[in-house]
């Protein structure tokens, strides 16, 4: 059966109207950066990281050996990070400059040191 | 050889007349207050067992500290350590060996009525057992001369939550204390979000303040942060002490949160304890701080 015409443009209206709701989406999703960081005593790797202010991230954590924690306070995100897990943890630079991030789970005598920067220009 | 001075004596001797500082903003005038003028000395963060420049004289700074409250007279009522009484090892033997030794000289305070608690340093890496083992509990609250006095563990947690076990139960202790009886609250870690940046912080102390709020007089002595530092959330008064080890910067003063050098020229700069009286006439605490040792600031 052939659509008549009336139905046709209807169809037609409702897939362009999905399509500009969910195309800036789609577009958001595919621009965010995921940076991997491994944790491990007592360092981050990367332990400076550039970021672009606006632009979504997502940080895979993994940790090489004991729990430890992601802690960005001037963003208010932190996350756990186990051994064995990628854990994601995204947010979005609403400010630029440089700003610490540390870890947040003691994890033995050099833990105090480990610490890390976001540049986001 | 005079050994014992009178505390007055020796702030004047140290040059240290102008440190007072009163805690508290409205007193107590009107609710509970102590029954009798007394004082407490409150210690803080010795690191036994750390080496490095920040402190050439490591081994030998506990000990002056100690001599120096044993000179106090009259003798407080009791001691506090706010923590980290060991530099942290990853070694457990060498942490228990840690807490032997600190546990010894410590022995040598004239005052024995003392009460400890761990910092991170301290409990960490094993959630406290070692700590337990020399010390006994992590949290627990005593009654002196009409005050209430609640000792809060939130490092045997590696996250630094006090977590929702010790908030019930800190929940239920106020809630066997007259209303109107002052409350002290001991702890390693600030309550409040001093510096998060710095991991100065107790990531659900909010909930321990919100549980202590509803009283009108609360005061809160604790330790980590290696200085001084006075802040209010609302009524509550909150207190950090120096350390007996080495100074740390003022929150957010530097880019990494790094001991202050060791100043040669003035040696035990920046350390020390602090006495706090609790008068019966209706004032809040009074504060004094001391240096470890005579000529030092």
């Amino acid at each position: 059966m052939t659509p008549r015409p009336q139905r046709r443009r209807f169809l037609l209206g409702a897939a362009g109207l999905a399509l500009a709701v969910l195309a800036p989406a789609m577009a958001m999703r595919q621009e965010e950066r995921v940076i991997q960081v491994r944790a491990r005593r007592f360092v981050f790797d990367p332990s400076t990281i550039r970021l672009r202010h606006g632009e979504p991230v997502s940080f895979e954590l993994t940790s090489l050996d004991v729990p430890m924690g992601f802690n960005a306070p001037d963003f208010g995100v932190r996350s756990d990070i186990m051994p064995g897990t990628v854990t994601r943890l995204r947010f979005t630079p609403d400010k630029a400059g440089e700003f610490s991030f540390h870890c947040d789970i003691f994890c033995g005598s050099g833990h105090e040191t480990m610490a890390g920067m976001l540049i986001v220009t | 050889m005079k050994h014992i001075i009178d505390r007055r004596e020796f702030l004047k001797l140290a040059g240290l007349g102008g440190v007072a500082f009163a805690s508290g903003l409205a007193g107590w005038a009107g609710a509970g207050q102590p029954k009798e003028d007394f004082y407490f000395v409150q210690m803080s963060d010795a690191h036994w067992g750390f080496e490095g420049p920040p402190n050439p004289d490591a081994r030998g700074t506990l000990p002056k500290a100690v001599a120096a409250v044993n000179g106090l007279a009259p003798p407080p009522d009791f001691i506090v350590f706010t923590g980290d009484l060991t530099h942290t090892t990853d070694d457990p033997v060498e942490r228990r060996r840690r807490l032997r030794e600190f546990k010894g000289i410590i022995g040598g305070l004239h005052v024995q009525d003392v009460h400890f608690m761990p910092g991170e340093h301290d409990a960490s890496l094993d959630h406290g057992a070692a700590f337990q083992e020399y010390f006994g509990n992590t949290h627990y609250s005593f009654d002196h001369k009409g005050l209430h006095f609640i000792v809060l563990d939130n490092v045997s947690d590696p996250a630094g939550r006090i977590g929702d076990a010790q908030l019930a139960w800190l929940s239920a202790d106020l809630g066997k204390t007259a209303q109107n009886v002052p409350i002290v609250v001991f702890t390693h870690r600030p309550l409040f979000d001093l510096y998060p940046q710095w991991d100065w912080t107790t990531r659900d102390g909010a909930a321990a303040i919100a549980l202590l709020m509803p009283r009108a007089h609360v005061t809160v002595f604790y330790g980590h942060i290696h200085q001084e530092n006075h802040h209010m959330t609302g009524h509550i008064a909150h207190h950090a002490a120096r350390s007996l080890i080495y100074p740390l910067p003022a929150p957010g003063s530097q880019p990494k949160r790094e001991p202050l050098p060791w100043d040669a020229a003035h040696p035990y700069r920046g350390l020390g304890f602090r006495q706090v009286d609790a008068r019966s006439t209706g004032q809040a605490f009074d504060l004094q701080e001391f240096p470890v040792e005579r000529g030092a600031s």
